[in-house]
């Protein structure tokens, strides 16, 4: 088994953190995994991306060529990594502010309004925990329990005041009718 | 009867392989002199250059670390960084100071490094048999300006000593000449003066000295101290040009 | 942890306490973890150096003066330090310096790429030397041989490369850290100023021919030594192959890939990975073509190691080259085509 997923939006909405975040508690789950943050001039200009690789064997390459999942938050990502999906494939858009849709028909779509759901919860930042909920539960590589204690490992004894918030803005994509 | 010259401790007993009436020769004297009456030879360590004081570690008795080509005060700062409580030197001429060494030694001096450079101005690229080196004066021949050095073609002298003294990273500096006994005497001092800073931490220092080089200016050592006086310190006058200590 | 990070803290684990680097994508985390970190180790120094040139000879003086001590930089960088290496190399002077490969020639890009093999297993500077050339191919590994590293500088009194790409670099994976051996270096090639004892120098200048000479033929025995001791490789599914794959670093890891694929197609392949690039694995490869005939070197680049496996083989065997410049990262499928391709034809 071996699944890829590009991460991909502006920078400042937590993008290589989903990817982060994602990577560490599938670690912490006994897979193979690799993180690769885009870097250099490629995230100049305000976009970000990265790529984690999750198997239960030796990982050859991380990247991602065909992905088997696309998170994209903003439209520009998805016009750039729409094409590299794999067939069948699955795309995580965040249908609050991504207001088309991708030209290939045979593709999975999955709408998160990240941004209409973490304005309710009073905090825009939690957008991207939002879509992890959402990620998880469809694509069901770990429990939801494992990613909140990945979560809260990576916030750390320093930010345990935010960690209720991303609670709640992850149950909240979690819980999203799929 | 009362022994008033003598082999300062800090050099070996080997015979300089400098040309006749050569200011290196000179140099290294008074700077090992300023070792023995400090009492630092067994905790200095020095950096040569590449230039005619390439194998100045002949003549020294103490410990010392060949540099590449310009690249001393970047040795020296190795060395001073891991064993700060050594006192360290770089010995750098005009070519490998002031020259391929510019980037090193401008920011050594500005990261205000606790080292004292002792820089030879003698005018030429020794070594190499008597080039242009940033400090040739306006009309000084040499190997690469037959002519002359002519601003238009070949820049102007440079004036390391005042471009450091600019630096709030930069404690000491002074221009001394050997061209005369009163001058090494003053050069001494200020030799002294600079190790005995960085043994205070100061911080950074450097000592210019005027250098002559009869070979490659095709003098007699006579007219060579000559000129240094009437025509070298017209460009490059002697003196204190900071002192933070002051 | 991210390979560049790793790098940093595996070098700290193991006592080195000296960092000179200037910044340069893709190992500008390197950099950074060691200006967050190396003050945190007791007598740890970090400087941002003016230029990669500064850097290397800060730590040619730290060397000197008996720190373990460390560069790092990206292939522009590292071929102004040359001149430094080599003075190293001259003076007998234990190193680390870290190259994350990216495009060249020139400035080139900043993706991955290995295209500065002919320079790191050369020498790489001038005169008649080698470095020990180290190539990971995981973050795990970056880990073990950057701890290695250390040791095999001061057990040869020599630097050592460790040569990697910006995808080592860039790229996190899980990571464990060994205990660090303690450092067996011996303190008569320690310059601390003269104390009560004999002054010495350390020097690459040696203007008598024969004493020159002397001293090349001193340091090719060093080198004769490690050649003989410190080859490092790893084969993968070989036992039954036809095909053998040559690859290091990011390249092998792709080969892997494509070795799983191919196999489930059914074609006999399998791959001789070079941990050391110098010295290079020469007798296993040779007795390999005792066996197998097709081999097939696959760099990031467009034929540099393939020289290396050429020379190995001396004529026996087919050696067939598959490679990808540029920054071009290619996939464990494209790969798995070429080594359909060759099964056919052979
Ligand atoms: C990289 C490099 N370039 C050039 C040289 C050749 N070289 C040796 S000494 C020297 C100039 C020395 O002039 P200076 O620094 O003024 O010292 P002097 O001999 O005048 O005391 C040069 C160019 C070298 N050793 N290394
Ligand atoms: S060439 Fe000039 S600097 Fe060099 S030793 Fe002779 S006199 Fe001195
Ligand atoms: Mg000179």
């Amino acid at each position: 088994m071996i699944r890829k997923t590009i991460f991909a939006g502006f920078g400042g909405q937590g993008v290589l953190m989903m990817g982060y975040i994602y990577a560490h508690t599938v670690m912490n789950e006994g897979y193979h995994v690799t993180y690769l943050p885009s870097y250099g001039v490629e995230v100049r200009g305000g976009t970000a991306n990265c790529t984690v690789a999750v198997s239960d064997e030796e990982i050859a390459s991380p990247i991602a060529s065909e992905p088997d999942y696309l998170v994209v938050m903003n439209k520009p990502s998805l016009y750039t990594y729409q094409n590299r999906v794999a067939p069948q494939g699955i795309i995580f858009l965040n249908s609050s502010i991504i207001d088309t849709r991708p030209t290939r028909k045979d593709l999975n779509i999955h709408d998160v309004p990240v941004g209409d759901i973490a304005g309710k919860l009073g905090n825009p930042r939690v957008q991207n925990v939002v879509m992890m909920g959402s990620f998880i539960k469809k694509t069901g590589l770990i429990t939801p329990e494992a990613f909140l204690k990945g979560l809260k490992q990576i916030l750390g004894e320093k930010k345990k005041s935010a960690m209720e918030i991303n609670r709640k803005a992850f149950a909240a994509g979690y819980e999203l009718e799929i | 009867m009362k022994k008033v010259f003598s082999r300062p401790k800090s050099l070996k007993n080997t015979a300089f392989h400098y040309c006749g009436g050569c200011g290196h020769s000179i140099a290294h004297r008074l700077i090992a002199e300023s070792i023995d009456e400090l009492d630092i030879q067994d905790r200095i360590i020095g950096v040569p250059p590449a230039g005619c004081a390439v194998i100045a570690y002949n003549y020294f008795d103490i410990d010392m670390l060949e540099s590449p080509h310009g690249r001393g005060c970047a040795v020296a700062t190795g060395i001073k960084r891991v064993l700060p409580d050594r006192v360290v030197f770089s010995y750098q001429g005009d070519g490998d100071l002031a020259a391929i060494g510019t980037a090193e030694t401008f920011h050594a001096a500005n990261r205000g490094e606790n080292i004292t450079v002792i820089f030879i101005n003698n005018a030429v690229y020794g070594m190499t048999g008597g080039q242009m080196a940033p400090t040739t004066l306006l009309g000084q021949v040499s190997t690469t300006t037959p002519p002359g050095r002519s601003a238009l073609l070949d820049g102007h002298p440079v004036h390391f000593s005042e471009i450091l003294g600019q630096l709030p990273g930069t404690m000491y500096v002074e221009r001394c000449a050997v061209n005369t006994p009163a001058n090494v005497m003053k050069a001494k001092k200020a030799v002294k003066k600079a190790f005995q800073y960085q043994m205070d931490n100061v911080g950074f220092s450097l000592i210019e000295i005027l250098s002559q080089c009869p070979t490659n200016w095709k003098m007699s050592p006579v007219e060579a101290c000559r000129w240094v006086n009437e025509v070298m310190m017209k460009e490059y006058p002697l003196g204190i040009i900071k002192d933070s200590k002051r | 942890m991210q390979g560049n990070r790793v790098i940093g803290e595996a070098a700290i684990r193991a006592g080195c306490r000296f960092y000179a680097g200037y910044p340069i994508t893709p190992q500008n985390e390197l950099t950074e973890y060691m200006a967050d970190n190396m003050r945190r180790a007791k007598g740890g120094t970090f400087i941002q150096a003016e230029s990669e040139i500064a850097a290397i000879n800060m730590v040619l003086g730290a060397a000197a003066a008996g720190a373990r001590a460390m560069t790092s930089s990206s292939s522009p960088g590292i071929s102004l330090k040359q001149e430094g290496i080599s003075s190293l190399a001259a003076d007998e002077l234990p190193a680390v310096i870290v190259n994350i490969m990216r495009g060249g020639p020139g400035l080139g890009n900043i993706l991955p790429s290995q295209g500065d093999y002919f320079q790191a297993t050369r020498g790489g500077g001038h005169g008649d030397y080698r470095t020990i050339v180290l190539a990971p191919a995981s973050v795990q590994e970056l880990a073990d041989l950057t701890m290695d590293a250390f040791d095999l500088a001061d057990r040869y009194r020599n630097p050592v490369l460790i040569l990697a790409d910006g995808m080592m670099g860039q790229m996190m994976e899980p990571v464990e850290f060994s205990d660090p051996s303690s450092r067996q270096y011996p303190e008569c090639y320690i310059l601390k100023g003269k104390g009560k004892g004999k002054s010495k120098f350390i020097r690459g200048l040696i203007l008598d021919a024969i004493r020159m000479e002397e001293h090349n033929w001193k340091l090719y025995r060093k080198y004769q030594v490690i050649t003989q001791k410190e080859v490092r490789f790893e084969t993968f599914w070989t036992d039954d192959a036809e095909i053998l794959i040559v690859a290091y670093g990011t390249a092998a890891r792709i080969a892997k890939g494509a070795i799983k694929r191919s196999r489930e197609m059914g074609i006999p392949v399998g791959l001789i990975r070079p941990i050391t690039l110098w010295p290079f694995p020469m007798e296993v490869i040779r007795s390999f073509a005792e066996r197998v005939e097709n081999f097939l070197v696959f760099e990031m680049n467009t034929g540099q190691m393939v020289e290396d496996v050429q020379l190995a083989l001396g004529g026996i065997g087919k050696v067939q080259f598959y490679g990808r410049p540029g920054g071009v990262i290619p996939t464990p499928a494209e790969l798995a085509k070429v080594i359909a391709y060759q099964a056919r034809k052979k």
